[in-house]
């Protein structure tokens, strides 16, 4: 059966296709705000969960790239004047780059020792940011005016860059379900299982992980460029926000790692969770405490995640929810 | 001449793990290997598929030197190996433990391919009605089986089995048995370690035996269980080896 006559290819790009497509003929202005904020959190987990679900790989750090593909794209859109889209892709095409530098030396490590490393490449991305001169140092920068005009002003450009992250959302579901049903993919499970035993069966680790890391870093860079472009400006501080990489981690492990679902139905949950804490009188400083106690639980009660609980509880869903 | 190790040696630390190990394994030959606990079968099988890279000596594969390449490698030119200890990828089912062999293998199959050669392997080891479990469900006997179908779904040349015999029963070993002398059949070549005597005696054309990481025997299984030397290292009891060689 090809891919597309599948149940589990076609639910979660439906769910996004729909409600992107729903808050764009509303058209108003905090639907979208909201929209954007849950679909950007739904592509950030999916790009990190082609790592961390298919190789397992914890990435505590993936925030860099979010960070560096948004600095790159900011600049390029407002310093050089380049199209949003081109811009976009160009944050993500370095990201990618960096990540296949990165990836070929500290993927040799596993474990707790690649989960370190990633939070200092983190944590060196963000010094060297704040010191480089053409991204503005520790002040960072703020978009140029006349990055807005070829959009037709600051409003209609704000539709624009929400276009784009919800097509970037939908690309990143459908990579992220390509590369789990393909034989590159089996590849990666293997390697997730028992890295030593899957090498003993000829696959390739040292190659495949780094193609995935690459892969899983292009999008956050993408994604990175249209946030930082939507809210006008960029610095260090909100470029490598660790606690970010958490939330990251904290969204595919609710959802369920190493499904195509559960990033998306674990974003949506974690965000909408969040919401609620921060608006909230009693618990409005402490959602991140939430969200550590939340991986705990899940980790200690529900490793599968909520999609990997119903997947194995429900068989009739099986083929549903991949 | 499908394989040939020439004067191997493989230390950690102080420990001499292997030292000048040196023999032939011809084409359509099952070598046995045998030797106490410790005297380096595992290891010995490790450096021929690339796990470890040898401190001096060549490794060469139906013509080629494979000494130093990675497992990956070794396995795509048609060494496919199992292990001692059943390592099964836990979360995926039969069927797909079977495709990675098929996928990563020497013919490097896409999946709908794999998966046809999948069931085909799993039929041989009689686990086709298995194949949709995860793997971590079956028991020790079939996950022993798991392994062997997934080297043969790699079609390779030469298969390395390590104690697939190992804690099965005696049914099962006969089972086992079979297959393994079906495999060779199919124009595999097999080396296999094994500590459950009787089946390596009657299944192997030659033997070899490890003690202390050096070959003290190479013959046919009635020479080596002759031999002096071996008994004193590894069977211990002449009266025992009578036995074996009656049976």
């Amino acid at each position: 059966m090809k891919a597309w006559q599948k149940p589990g290819f076609w639910l979660p790009l439906v769910i996004v296709l729909v409600w992107g497509g729903v808050v764009l003929l509303i058209h108003q202005d905090t639907m979208r705000e909201t929209a954007f904020v849950l679909l950007m959190a739904v592509g950030l987990a999916s790009s990190l969960n082609i790592l961390l679900g298919y190789t397992g790989y914890v990435s505590f750090g993936h925030i860099v790239f979010f960070g560096l593909g948004g600095y790159t794209g900011f600049y390029l859109l407002s310093e050089q004047g380049w199209p949003l889209f081109a811009a976009a892709i160009g944050g993500g095409l370095l990201s990618a780059f960096i990540a296949g530098l990165v990836g070929l030396a500290v993927l040799r490590l596993r474990g707790a020792y690649f989960a370190l490393a990633t939070i200092g490449i983190n944590e060196a991305a963000r010094a060297f940011v704040s010191n480089f001169g053409p991204y503005g140092g520790a002040t960072g920068m703020f978009v140029n005016f006349s990055a807005y005009e070829k959009y037709g002003g600051p409003g209609p450009a704000l539709w624009t860059t929400f276009t784009f992250l919800w097509i970037t959302t939908l690309v990143v579901l459908l990579v992220s379900y390509l590369v789990k049903h393909s034989r590159f993919g089996l590849g990666l499970l293997a390697i997730r299982e028992d890295e030593d035993a899957a090498m003993v069966m000829g696959v390739k680790a040292p190659k495949s992980k780094t193609i995935t890391y690459v892969i899983s870093a292009f999008f956050p860079g993408v994604i990175g460029t249209l946030y930082f472009f939507k809210n006008g400006n960029i610095e260090p501080g909100d470029a490598f926000q660790l606690h970010m990489s958490i939330e990251m981690l904290v969204m595919v492990m609710l959802g369920g790692m190493g499904t195509v679902m559960g990033p998306l139905v674990g974003a949506v949950g974690y965000q909408w969770l969040r919401g609620y804490l921060l608006t909230s009188p009693i618990f409005k400083d402490l959602h991140l405490a939430v969200a550590g106690a939340m991986l705990l639980v899940i980790i200690l009660f529900v490793p599968a995640g909520i999609v990997g609980w119903v997947r194995n509880h429900v068989r009739r869903l099986q083929k549903v929810l991949e | 001449m499908i394989l040939q190790v020439h004067d191997v040696t493989k230390r950690f630390g102080g420990l001499q793990a292997l030292s000048d190990v040196t023999f032939d394994l011809h084409t359509g030959e099952i070598l046995g290997l045998i030797g106490p606990n410790g005297a380096g079968k595992t290891t010995l099988f490790n450096v021929i598929n690339g796990v470890y890279a040898p401190e001096h000596g060549r490794v060469s594969f139906r013509g080629e030197d494979i000494t130093g390449l990675p497992s990956y490698d070794v396995a795509r030119l048609g060494l496919a190996r199992t292990h001692q200890v059943v390592r099964p990828l836990h979360e995926l089912t039969v069927r797909e433990n079977v495709m990675v062999g098929a996928c990563y293998g020497r013919e490097k199959h896409s999946l709908k391919e794999a998966k046809r050669l999948a069931d085909g392997s799993l039929d041989k080891v009689d686990l086709l009605d298995r194949a949709d479990q995860p793997s971590g469900s079956l028991n020790v006997s079939q996950k022993k089986r798991l392994e062997l179908a997934r080297a043969l779904a790699a079609r390779p040349y030469l298969l390395l089995l390590d104690e697939v015999l190992a804690g099965l029963n005696p049914s099962e070993i006969a089972s086992m048995m079979d297959t393994v002398r079906a495999i060779r059949e199919d124009g595999i070549s097999i080396l296999m370690i094994e500590h459950v005597m009787q089946a390596i005696m009657s299944i192997s054309d030659r033997i070899l035996v490890l003690d202390y990481g050096t070959l003290i025997a190479t013959g046919l299984p009635e020479e080596v269980a002759n031999n002096p030397q071996v008994i004193e290292a590894y069977l211990g009891d002449p009266k025992m080896t009578a036995q074996l060689l009656a049976e």
